[in-house]
């Protein structure tokens, strides 16, 4: 067996083993369930509203935009993880025996890509069992939310990576937050983007949120809606486009951004965030 | 073993390389800004020896282990660990190092068993004939005593349980070359016993062992050789034994006679008490001999090197060491 094929299979498991451990770790399980189940609350209370001017249920035609949204937020996953291990020294273990970083890496993918499978999984099944009705994505629309998914994730994860390589600490992230909250609100996730100025929707269009949402919505709506979007079209190719452009992005970033985070990465660095973050407690 | 060290005390450079040097350091320094924190450390072992680092808090202990094990950069200085630079060190040699840091506190959520056998995995592609590798988890788990905590997940283990499972992550590549950063803090009794019979067998199978410690009584017991470190500089380096007649050549004999205590100290203990019996016979009672203990060395060296006698003190520790 080859190191390469070692470190591979060792990522996998490892990958696996922390899924496990997060499946069943009740406040890892909540962070990831806080934001599905916040939607199902909201979605009961809209239960009786529909889009104006159709008898489509108003909380049926949300519930795509959050799916790629969750999507998103993958990309704050793995920065914090990056952030929060790097803090308690596993990043560090990793660094520490033959091959451990880039089986790091596969496992954190690996979790990540799980856990927030799991969650669109939920959404998407609740969804289906409360909007059965108006919700009914034919063969192409399975086809196109794997596809949506999976590009989804290729293009967030590096991204997150790389910003998770910056922060200093996981309390940084909350500065994420932030942005990321302005740039969902005009990402035409809870309410249409053609609501919007000009010069916004272009910014919007920029950032994946935007396209995950849209791809979502073009595989789980029914083509009446297709009329409030941008241009009246779903644009496929422009969602493979600029996902795949930030695909690029990332994959171009991360890899040396990580390198450099891990070359500095020692027991005193280690110690050293540990005792700065004992000093904000305190 | 003994005999392995004292060879090694000549001149890094001035001697030829040879396939029994694990670690060989030659003016090791380290800087952050304009302190340095290293100023030129020389230090060498070789295969099987056990290597103990003593000195004060922020004597460079760590620093100087860290730039080992190529987690971190020297600003200057040559140095060779199993044969390669740290700071160009391939998967391969990682493989043959083990390491023990000051602290841990990763992979709070994994069970103990779970993770030994994990972090072995990583090992298996760099196991030789000389040196199977990993070690297997629930063999290492007994040899920690940790049988009885092999499900419990980590963060729910006490601190010395911790500790005993880091050393035990630190052994799992079975390592030609070990590095153990104050391994037995929060160590019972019994745990510090089996630990040192640990790190025998660990040296009896060729392991070489670089360890750092505040317990002097424990660097005594397993050190083949003793470096001190004070202010970022060795300011002792020999077996334990060496280190005391360098100290001083006197031991105190101490007796009593008819009732009453009496002191003496003299580099000739044995023919001392040999006349004092020959003198007064049976009068003579509660003969103890005592020579400088490790703890005697440290202090006087560490008092040496901050009262700034620090140059004198390396001075004199060569002078000495080129006399039989
Ligand atoms: N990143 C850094 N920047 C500046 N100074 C540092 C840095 N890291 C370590 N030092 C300094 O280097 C010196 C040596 O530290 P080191 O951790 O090597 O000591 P040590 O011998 O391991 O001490 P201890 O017994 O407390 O573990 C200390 O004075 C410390 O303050
Ligand atoms: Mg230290």
């Amino acid at each position: 067996m080859t190191p390469r094929i070692a470190s591979l299979r060792a990522g996998v498991t490892r990958g696996r083993i922390e899924l496990s451990h997060a499946y069943t770790n009740p406040q890892e399980v909540f962070q990831y369930l806080f934001w599905p189940v916040i939607f199902f609350v909201v979605m009961l209370f809209m239960r009786g509203s529909t889009v104006p001017g159709t008898e489509f249920s108003l909380a049926a035609s949300v519930l795509p935009s959050v799916i790629g949204m969750n999507i998103a937020f993958g990309m704050m996953g793995v920065a914090g993880v990056l952030a929060t291990e790097r803090e308690d020294g596993t990043l560090l273990r990793a660094k520490a025996v033959p091959n451990g970083m880039p089986a790091y890496l596969i496992a954190k993918i690996i979790v990540v890509t799980g856990m927030t499978a799991a969650s669109v999984a939920l959404i998407l099944v609740g969804g289906l069992v409360l909007f059965g009705r108006d919700l009914n994505p034919g063969v192409g629309g399975w086809f196109t939310l794997v596809w949506v998914f999976a590009l989804g994730m290729v293009a967030v994860l590096p991204i997150g990576a790389a910003i998770g390589s910056l922060l200093t600490n996981p309390r940084s992230m909350s500065l994420l937050f932030l942005p990321l909250g302005g740039l969902i609100s005009i990402s035409g996730i809870f309410y249409p983007i053609t609501s919007l100025q000009g010069w916004i929707q272009g910014i919007a269009q920029v950032f994946p949120v935007y396209w995950l949402g849209l791809g979502m919505r073009s595989a789980l709506l029914p083509g009446d809606l297709v009329t409030v979007e941008i241009g009246e079209s779903w644009r496929h190719l422009e969602t493979a486009g600029v996902l795949g452009a930030w695909a690029v992005l990332g994959l171009l970033l991360a890899p040396p951004l990580l390198r450099r985070m891990a070359r500095r990465e020692s027991g005193s660095a280690v110690e050293a965030r540990r005792a700065s973050a004992m000093r904000r407690v305190s | 073993m003994t005999e392995v060290s004292e060879l090694s005390e000549e001149d890094p450079l001035a001697r030829p390389p040879e396939d029994g040097t694990v670690l060989d350091v030659c003016d090791l320094r380290m800087r952050y800004g304009s302190t340095d924190v290293l100023g030129g450390i020389d230090l060498t072992a070789q295969r099987g020896e056990v290597l103990c680092l003593l000195g004060p808090n922020g004597a460079g202990k760590t620093t100087t282990i860290e730039v080992l094990e190529s987690f971190r950069m020297r600003s200057d200085g040559w140095v060779s660990v199993l044969g390669t630079d740290p700071a160009h060190g391939d998967e391969r040699w990682r493989a043959g190092i083990g390491i023990v840091l000051q602290s841990w506190r990763d992979h709070g959520n994994w069970k103990v068993r779970e993770l030994l056998a994990h972090l072995g995995s990583y090992y298996r592609p760099y196991s030789t004939p000389r040196r199977p590798r990993p070690i297997e988890a629930e063999d290492l788990i007994n040899r920690v005593g940790l049988t009885d905590q092999s499900e419990q997940r980590v963060r729910s283990l006490s601190g010395g349980q911790r500790r005993r499972l880091d050393v035990a992550i630190g052994i799992v590549g079975n390592p030609e070359l070990l590095f153990l950063d104050e391994p037995t803090t929060g160590f019972d009794p019994q745990a510090r016993r089996d630990f040192h019979d640990l790190m025998h067998s660990l040296a009896d199978d060729d392991t070489t062992i670089v360890l750092t410690t505040h317990d002097l009584d424990e660097a005594e017991k397993l050190a083949d050789r003793i470096v001190i470190l004070a202010g970022g500089r060795v300011v002792a380096n020999g077996s334990p034994a060496q280190l005391a007649r360098q100290v001083t050549r006197d031991a105190e004999v101490s007796w009593t006679r008819g009732g009453q205590p009496f002191v003496h100290a003299t580099p000739e203990a044995t023919n001392f008490v040999r006349e004092l019996c020959a003198q007064y016979g049976e009068e003579i009672a509660d003969i103890e001999v005592r020579r400088a203990t490790l703890e005697d060395v440290y202090l006087s060296m560490v008092h040496r090197h901050e009262a700034g006698y620090a140059g004198e003190a390396a001075a004199e520790f060569h002078k000495r060491e080129v006399q039989p």
